[in-house]
C-alpha cells in the first residue's frame, strides 16, 4: 500500500524556508502574502507494516525537537490556499532515494523491485484566495513545469480525512524492448524528416553520408554476418547523431572556413581548432624548450600542467547553457557535478580541489515581457546560483573564483560556466597517472548511477537554438552524493591498480564513453541489457544514449574485475560488467544475445563530412560618442559602482563554500571587512605545502560589439592580469578557452552567418597571437556554438562571448598579496599607461553608447610588467595589487581604498598617458594591462628600481582619512567622497539577491 | 611502545573535511587513521582501538531528510559486520571508556540528532536541533566565538574567544523546550557562542550567522568528553587560512589547533 507522510514545523517554529519563499514571491512574481508555510511530504510506494511506517514518521523522517507528522492525513491547517509541487515521473528525486535508504536501514529488508518513496513539498499561503494566482505563483515561481508537477487546494477542498489525493510518479511503461530498423534509400525530405522528428541534428549531407554507407554492399555482407542487412537500426542512428553532433565533434570548429577580410584577402582556413587553438600551444611549448610544464594537452577530459615534482594540476571548464535555461537548477547542478566528472575522468583519476563558475545572465531587475519559454532573468539567476551552490557545496568542493556579467542579449540563452581543477600524483604505480590506455580484453564497466530517460538527446539539442519543441528529457537534476560515493571509491581503486582507463558519461552517454575509450583497441562488444536502469521501459537505443548523471565507464582487466566490482559492492557503489573491448574493429552493441549496432568504428569517429563555412568581416561604422565631460564625476563614480557589471556580487559568494578542503589562501572576499573583491584564488592543494594553484578569468564580452580581436586579446589579458596581480607566476601559466557563440553558420535563420563567423576568425586569430606572445599554453576547452533564441521571428542571439581561464602556480603562498590597501602613507602607484579607449566600456555603456575605440593589448610591455611584478612580490614590496578592468582608474581605486578600510588620496596629472585624455576618460578607460599597486614608503625606492624604464607612475597615497580624494589635471578638486558612500553604492545592488 | 595518541577519522557518504581534520590531528602529536564507514560496518577496523573519534563537516547522504538525519539514521540501525550491536551502541561504549568525541559542523549535527549531545544526565535521546539559518540560506564567514571559560568541555580549557569560519545552511541551536536551554547554560555546557568583536555574545546577523538560540555556536556533554561546534577549527590551523592574514601580524599556527592540542594533552594525561 501507498503510505502519505506529512512532515513539518511545530508551531512556535520559525518556518525560515517559508519565510524566503514569502520574500522571493514579492521579488518574482510581485505578489506580497502574508505567511507562507511548508510541509515535507513523502510518498512511500512499498509494503511496510503499520508500526514500521510510524518508526519512519518518528525516526529518520522527523526531528523530533522542532517537527510533527502525519500519517495518511493532513497536516495541514491555518491556512487559505495549499501548492503541492512534486516530481514529474522519471525526474531524479535525491531526497526520495535518500528516504528509501533510511527505510530499508531502518526495518533490515531491503526494497523489492518498484518500491521507491518519492517526494514533495507543501506550500501554505495565508491571504490568498484566487486560484490563478496561485497557478501563476506555483507556474512561475514554486514548480517548473517541464520537470514538476503541482497539485492546488483551496482550504474548503482538502479533505480533512485523506488530505491531498495521493500521486505515485512512478514510471510506468509496458513497451517491451525493440529495435527498429530505417531503410534509408528514401528521398532527402524523408531524410531531413527523420533527422528532424529524431531530434538527431544530423544534416543533410551527413544524412547522405550514412545512407551511402549502409548501401556499400561490403558494408552489407559484414552486416550480414551478424544478422543485420542492408537497413540501419536506430541503434545505428541515434550512435551516429551523438557521435557526429557538434557537441561531440565540434564541427564548427573543424570546418573549413573561406574568410575574407576588410581588405578583401582570401584566407582558406582548414579547422580554426587545429589552426589556432592547438597552433599556439605548440608554438609556445616549441619556445618553452625545456621549461615546457604542459603534460596532456586537449586529448583526455582535461588538460593536464606540472605542479611540482611529485604532482600535476588538472584543469576544465565547460559550459552548460542550455539546459540552464530550461531548468536553472537542474541544468547548473549537473553543469557543475558533469565537469566534476571530468577532471575524475582525466588521465588514471585526480582529485578535485575547486570549483569556479561564471555566468552570464540578463539583468535580474528586467522589466519587459519575454518571448514564449523563456524563463525571467531573476530565475534563472537565483535557480543557477542555487544549482551550483548544492552541487559544489554537497560535493566537498570550495567554490573559489568566478564572476556574474550581465547583458539582455543574455536572456536569450543564459550561459553557465562551471570550472574544476584537480590533483594527481605525476606517477601512479610507476607510470606517469596522465595516461592511460584500454587493452583488448578489458572489461567495460559501468560505475556509479543509473541509468534512466533523463538527459537523452542532451548532446543533440544543445546542438540547436532554444525553439518550441526543445525536449523536456534533455532536463537532468544531478546527485552530487551519488557522485562523491563513487569518487571516494575510484581514487582507491586507482591506488590499487585495478583498473586500465576511465572516462566519464556526459553527452552521449555510453555512446559517448565507451566508443571513445575503444579508439584504443579498435573495436567493442557492449551488452545493452546488462546495464542498470531506474525504471523499466528503455528502449536499447535510449540505454546507449541517455545522459543519466553520476556515472564513469572504466576498462577493468579480466583478472582484476572481482577485486574492482566487489570494492564498489562494499563501498555502496554501483559497478556493473557491461562487456568488453575488442580490436574487432566494430560499434558493437547487443540486447539480449543480439546484435542491434555494428558499425565500422572507422566510420563512426571519422565520417562525419567536414563543414564549410563562408565568413567575411566588415568593421562596422561605429563613432565616438559625443557628450562632454559630467560636472559631477562623483556621482559618475558611484552611479558606476552601482552598475550590476561591477558591484559586489557578496550575496552569491557567500552561499558558496569557498573554503572547504582548508586550502583557500586569498579568498574570493577579502579586505578589513572581509568584503573587496579578489582579483583570483590562490589555493594551497597540499595541506603540508605552501605551494599553491592560483586561478582566475577574463571575460569581456561587451567589447565583441566593436571587435572580436580585441575582445578576445582584452579577455586573455585581463585573466593574466589578475593571475599575476595575486602572485600567480607568469612562467608558469596555462590557458583554457570557452567560446560560447551565437550560429555562425549561413542560413535562412541566420541571414548575418558571415559576420559571425569573421567575429570567431578574429577571435581565433587573436587567440593564437596572444597565447604566443604571452608564452601561455592552451590545455583544453570547450565551445558552445548555438546560443540563440528562436520561436517565429523572435530571435535572440547572444554576444559573441569567450571565457578565458588561467591556471598556474606560486611557489610560496606566503608571498600571497591581496587588493586591499594596508595602511596609510603607503604609496600608490598606477603601473600602464592609460589612453582614450572606452569602446565598449561600461562608461559608455552608462551614457547609452557604444563607442569605437576598443581597448588594444600591448602584450610585449604587458609581459616585462608581469614579469617584473612577480619579481617585487618575490621581494615582498607589494602591500596590495588591484588589476583595473571594468570602470577603469576610478573603480580600482575605489575597491582597493574601501576593501582596505582607508581613503586615497590621488592626483590625475600624475597619471601616465600616451596622448592627452579627458579628466573622465582617464578615469574610466578601461585600458588593458594595467595595475593598482601600493608599497610602503620605506619600499618606494627598491619598487621604482625594479620598474626603471616601464611604465609607472607613483599617482598619490594611502591617508588615515576615510575619503577617496581625486584631483583633477590642474590640481583642482574633481572627486572627494567617503569610501563608505563608495562602498555602500557598490553593495546595494545586489545586496538582496 | 611509544604512547601515542590515536585518532580517528570516519568519512563516507558524503562527508568533506576528513583530510583537513587529520592533517590538524597531526599537526597536535597524534596519529590520525581516516577510516572509510565501510570498514566500520565490515567490522575491520574498530573503534576501540584509538582515543580520538572525529565526525567531519560534509554533507552526510546530502542532508536530503534534514542536516545529518539520515546519516544519524544508519549509525542508529545500521548492522556491524560480526556484531549484534549497531555502531552507536560503540560509540556509547568508546564515550563511556572516557575517551573523546569532537563533532564539526555535520559532525555536531550528528551527534545532536544521535542523541548523544548534550546527552543531560547520561540520557541519549535527542534534546536539541539544528535547523535551517534564519535567512534561509547555506551561508560561509568567519565568526568570533565567546568560550564559557566555567565550562567543563576538556578542547576549551584556557581559551577565552575564537576566530573560525562556519560554513553550513543549518546551523541554528534550538532546544526542545526552555528548561533544556537553561540546563545547558546553568552547567555551563553551551561551551561557544557567537559573538561581536569584542566577545559579547550576540543575537545580530551576521555576528550571529544563523540565529541560534542563546547564540549558541557549540557545545559540550557534561563529561567536557564530547564536543560538537558548528564552526571549523581544522580550518584554521596556518595563519594563511585568516582571511585578513595579508594586512595582519598574526602568529604562525592558526586559532583552530588550540582545540585539538587541548584535546591531545587531555588524552595523554588520562588516557595513555
Amino acid at each position: 500500500m501507498t503510505w502519505r507522510i506529512v512532515v513539518g514545523l511545530k508551531k512556535n517554529v520559525k518556518d525560515a524556508r517559508g519565510e524566503r519563499v514569502r520574500r522571493e514571491i514579492i521579488d518574482h512574481l510581485n505578489i506580497d502574502l502574508p505567511k507562507v508555510q511548508t510541509l515535507d511530504v513523502y510518498t512511500v510506494d512499498a509494503t511496510l507494516s503499520s508500526t514500521e511506517v510510524e518508526q519512519v514518521a518518528a525516526g529518520p523522517f522527523t526531528d523530533p525537537v522542532i517537527q510533527e507528522y502525519a500519517i495518511n492525513q493532513p497536516l495541514a491547517s491555518d491556512f487559505d490556499m495549499l501548492i503541492e509541487v512534486g516530481f514529474r515521473p522519471g525526474v531524479t528525486d535525491n531526497t526520495g532515494r535518500t528516504a528509501g535508504e533510511a527505510i530499508q536501514y531502518l526495518t533490515g529488508r531491503p526494497f523489492a523491485t518498484g518500491e521507491a518513496v518519492y517526494t514533495s513539498t507543501q506550500y501554505l499561503f495565508s491571504g490568498l484566495t484566487d486560484k490563478r494566482v496561485a497557478e501563476e505563483i506555483a507556474a512561475n515561481f514554486l514548480a517548473n513545469g517541464l520537470i514538476q508537477y503541482w497539485t492546488i487546494l483551496s482550504r474548503d477542498e482538502l479533505d480533512p480525512q485523506v488530505g491531498v489525493p495521493v500521486t505515485v510518479p512512478k514510471v510506468v511503461s509496458d513497451k517491451a524492448p525493440t529495435v527498429r530498423s530505417l531503410s534509408l534509400q528514401i528521398s532527402d525530405e524523408e531524410l531531413l524528416d527523420i533527422s528532424r522528428q529524431g531530434m538527431l541534428a544530423l544534416n543533410l549531407n551527413e544524412m547522405h553520408k550514412i545512407k551511402n554507407h549502409i548501401a556499400d554492399p561490403q558494408v552489407v555482407a559484414e552486416r550480414q554476418k551478424v544478422g543485420l542487412g542492408d537497413q540501419l537500426t536506430d541503434v545505428e542512428l541515434e550512435a551516429l547523431a551523438q557521435t557526429w553532433s557538434e557537441h561531440c565533434k565540434h564541427k564548427i570548429f573543424s570546418a573549413k572556413i573561406e574568410y575574407e577580410d576588410e581588405n578583401g584577402n582570401f584566407q582558406l582556413i582548414d579547422s580554426l581548432f587545429k589552426t589556432y587553438i592547438v597552433g599556439a600551444t605548440e608554438k609556445v611549448r616549441e619556445n618553452l624548450g625545456d621549461k615546457d610544464f604542459c603534460l596532456s594537452v586537449f586529448k583526455d577530459n582535461a588538460g593536464v600542467i606540472e605542479f611540482n615534482r611529485d604532482w600535476s594540476i588538472v584543469f576544465k571548464v565547460e559550459t552548460h547553457n542550455s539546459p540552464s535555461a530550461l531548468d536553472p537548477y537542474g541544468g547548473a547542478l549537473t553543469g557543475i557535478v558533469g565537469v566534476n566528472r571530468d577532471g575524475m575522468g582525466t588521465g588514471m583519476g585526480a582529485r578535485l580541489i575547486f570549483n569556479t563558475d561564471v555566468f552570464c545572465f540578463a539583468s535580474p531587475f528586467l522589466d519587459k515581457e519575454l518571448p514564449p519559454r523563456l524563463l525571467h532573468p531573476r530565475r534563472i539567476f537565483e535557480g543557477v546560483v542555487e544549482g551550483v551552490e548544492h552541487g559544489g557545496n554537497k560535493s566537498g568542493i570550495p567554490t573559489i573564483n568566478g564572476s556574474l556579467v550581465f547583458d539582455d542579449r543574455f536572456a536569450g540563452k543564459p550561459l553557465v560556466y562551471c570550472g574544476t581543477a584537480a590533483l594527481m600524483p605525476r606517477l601512479l604505480n610507476g607510470q606517469p597517472c596522465h595516461e592511460k590506455e584500454v587493452l583488448v580484453g578489458d572489461h567495460i564497466v559501468m560505475t556509479g548511477g543509473k541509468i534512466g530517460k533523463d538527459g537523452i538527446h542532451g548532446a543533440t539539442f544543445s546542438s540547436e537554438e532554444l525553439h518550441a519543441g526543445s525536449p523536456v528529457t534533455a532536463v537532468q537534476i544531478g546527485d552530487p552524493i551519488t557522485q562523491r560515493k563513487m569518487f571516494d571509491f575510484l581514487l582507491i581503486a586507482r591506488d590499487r591498480g585495478l583498473y586500465n582507463s576511465i572516462t566519464d558519461n556526459g553527452a552521449g552517454g555510453l555512446s559517448s564513453s565507451v566508443g571513445e575509450m575503444a579508439e584504443d583497441t579498435g573495436g567493442f562488444e557492449l551488452h545493452l541489457d546488462r546495464a542498470p536502469l531506474k525504471y523499466p521501459g528503455l528502449q536499447p537505443w535510449e540505454i546507449l544514449i541517455s545522459e543519466a548523471q553520476e556515472r564513469m565507464t572504466l576498462a577493468v582487466p579480466a583478472d582484476k574485475l572481482d577485486a574492482f566490482i566487489g570494492l564498489a559492492t562494499e563501498m555502496d557503489v554501483e559497478a556493473t560488467d557491461l562487456g568488453i573491448f575488442t580490436d574487432s574493429g566494430y560499434f558493437h552493441c547487443l540486447y539480449e544475445g543480439e546484435t542491434v549496432s555494428y558499425l565500422s568504428m572507422d566510420f563512426v569517429h571519422e565520417g562525419v563530412p567536414q563543414l564549410v563555412i563562408p565568413a567575411k568581416w566588415e568593421p562596422k561604422k561605429l563613432q565616438e560618442p559625443d557628450f562632454a565631460q559630467p560636472a559631477d564625476l562623483t556621482d559618475e563614480l558611484q552611479q558606476l559602482l552601482s552598475r550590476l557589471n561591477i558591484c559586489s556580487k557578496e550575496s552569491v559568494v557567500r552561499r558558496y563554500d569557498h573554503e572547504v578542503q582548508a586550502g583557500t589562501v586569498i579568498k574570493p572576499l577579502v579586505g578589513v571587512a572581509n568584503d573587496g573583491p579578489s582579483d583570483a584564488a590562490v589555493f594551497r592543494p597540499l595541506l603540508d605545502s605552501f605551494e599553491g594553484v592560483v586561478v582566475a578569468h577574463g571575460l569581456c564580452p561587451n567589447y565583441s560589439d566593436i571587435d572580436t580581436y580585441h575582445m578576445m586579446a582584452c579577455a586573455i589579458d585581463e585573466g593574466l592580469r589578475n593571475y599575476v596581480a595575486v602572485g600567480g607566476d607568469i612562467d608558469h601559466v596555462a590557458g583554457l578557452d570557452n567560446f560560447c557563440w551565437c550560429d555562425p553558420v549561413e542560413s535562412a535563420k541566420t541571414p548575418d552567418g558571415r559576420y559571425k563567423a569573421a567575429q570567431l576568425v578574429r577571435a581565433n586569430q587573436a587567440l593564437y597571437d596572444y597565447c604566443v606572445a604571452y608564452s601561455v599554453p592552451l590545455i583544453s576547452g570547450k565551445d558552445s556554438m548555438k546560443n540563440d533564441y528562436q520561436i517565429g521571428d523572435n530571435k535572440i542571439s547572444i554576444p559573441p562571448t569567450v571565457l578565458f581561464s588561467v591556471i598556474g602556480k606560486i611557489d610560496d603562498v606566503c608571498k600571497a598579496v591581496s587588493m586591499d590597501v594596508k595602511q596609510p602613507g603607503d604609496r600608490v602607484y598606477l603601473l600602464g599607461t592609460t589612453s582614450d579607449e572606452l569602446g565598449g566600456s561600461e562608461y559608455y555603456a552608462r551614457h547609452g553608447e557604444l563607442g569605437s575605440q576598443v581597448p588594444q593589448v600591448d602584450a610585449e610591455q604587458a609581459l616585462l610588467r608581469y614579469q617584473t611584478l612577480n619579481r617585487a612580490q618575490q621581494q615582498g614590496l607589494i602591500a596590495s595589487c588591484h588589476d583595473l578592468s571594468d570602470g577603469g582608474l576610478g573603480v580600482a581605486l575605489a575597491e582597493s581604498a574601501f576593501a582596505g578600510g582607508f581613503g586615497i588620496q590621488t592626483e590625475l596629472s600624475y597619471v601616465d598617458v600616451a596622448a592627452p585624455v579627458r579628466e573622465d576618460k582617464l578615469l574610466f578607460s578601461e585600458s588593458q594591462s594595467r595595475l593598482l599597486v601600493t608599497v610602503r614608503a620605506e619600499d618606494e625606492e627598491s619598487f621604482e628600481t625594479l620598474f626603471a624604464g616601464q611604465s609607472c607612475c607613483c599617482i598619490g597615497q594611502v591617508i588615515t582619512q576615510p575619503e577617496l580624494i581625486i584631483n583633477g589635471l590642474h590640481g583642482q578638486s574633481l572627486i572627494k567622497v567617503p569610501i563608505e558612500n563608495l562602498k555602500q553604492a557598490w553593495q546595494a545592488p545586489l545586496r538582496e539577491m | 611502545m611509544a604512547r601515542t595518541v590515536k585518532a580517528i577519522v570516519i568519512s563516507g557518504n558524503g562527508t568533506n573535511c576528513e583530510d583537513a581534520v587529520a592533517h590538524a590531528c597531526r599537526l597536535v602529536g597524534a596519529t590520525a587513521d581516516i577510516v572509510h564507514i565501510s570498514e566500520l560496518l565490515g567490522g575491520r577496523v574498530k573503534l576501540e582501538d584509538y582515543h580520538f573519534l572525529h565526525l567531519v563537516g560534509g554533507f552526510l547522504d546530502g542532508d536530503d531528510l534534514g542536516s545529518a538525519k539520515a546519516g544519524a539514521n544508519r549509525l542508529l540501525h545500521a548492522r556491524v559486520a560480526g556484531d549484534v550491536e549497531p555502531l552507536a551502541t560503540r560509540m556509547k561504549e568508546f564515550i563511556a571508556a572516557g575517551k573523546l568525541v569532537m563533532g564539526v559542523c555535520n559532525g555536531f549535527q550528528l551527534l545532536v540528532k544521535m542523541g548523544l549531545l548534550p546527552a543531560i544526565d547520561g540520557h541519549f535521546e535527542q534534546t536539541c536541533t539544528l535547523t535551517n539559518n534564519d535567512h534561509g540560506r547555506f551561508e560561509n564567514r568567519w565568526s568570533w566565538l565567546k568560550v564559557d571559560s566555567d565550562s567543563p568541555c576538556v578542547y576549551t580549557k584556557g581559551l577565552n574567544g575564537l576566530y573560525l569560519p562556519i560554513r553550513h545552511g543549518e546551523g541554528k541551536f534550538v532546544t526542545d523546550c526552555p528548561e533544556t536551554l537553561h540546563q545547558l547554560e546553568n552547567d555551563h555546557l553551551t561551551v561557544l557562542k557567537y559573538a561581536d568583536r569584542d566577545l559579547h555574545p550576540t543575537l545580530e546577523f551576521p555576528d550571529n550567522p544563523n540565529g541560534s538560540q542563546n547564540a549558541i555556536a557549540g557545545i559540550c556533554d557534561p563529561t567536557g568528553r564530547v564536543f560538537g561546534l558548528m564552526p571549523h577549527p581544522e580550518a584554521f590551523t596556518h595563519r594563511t587560512h585568516h582571511p585578513r592574514w595579508t594586512r595582519e601580524t598574526l602568529p604562525d599556527e592558526g586559532m583552530g589547533l588550540l582545540l585539538y592540542r587541548n584535546a591531545i594533552n587531555f588524552i595523554k594525561k588520562e588516557l595513555l
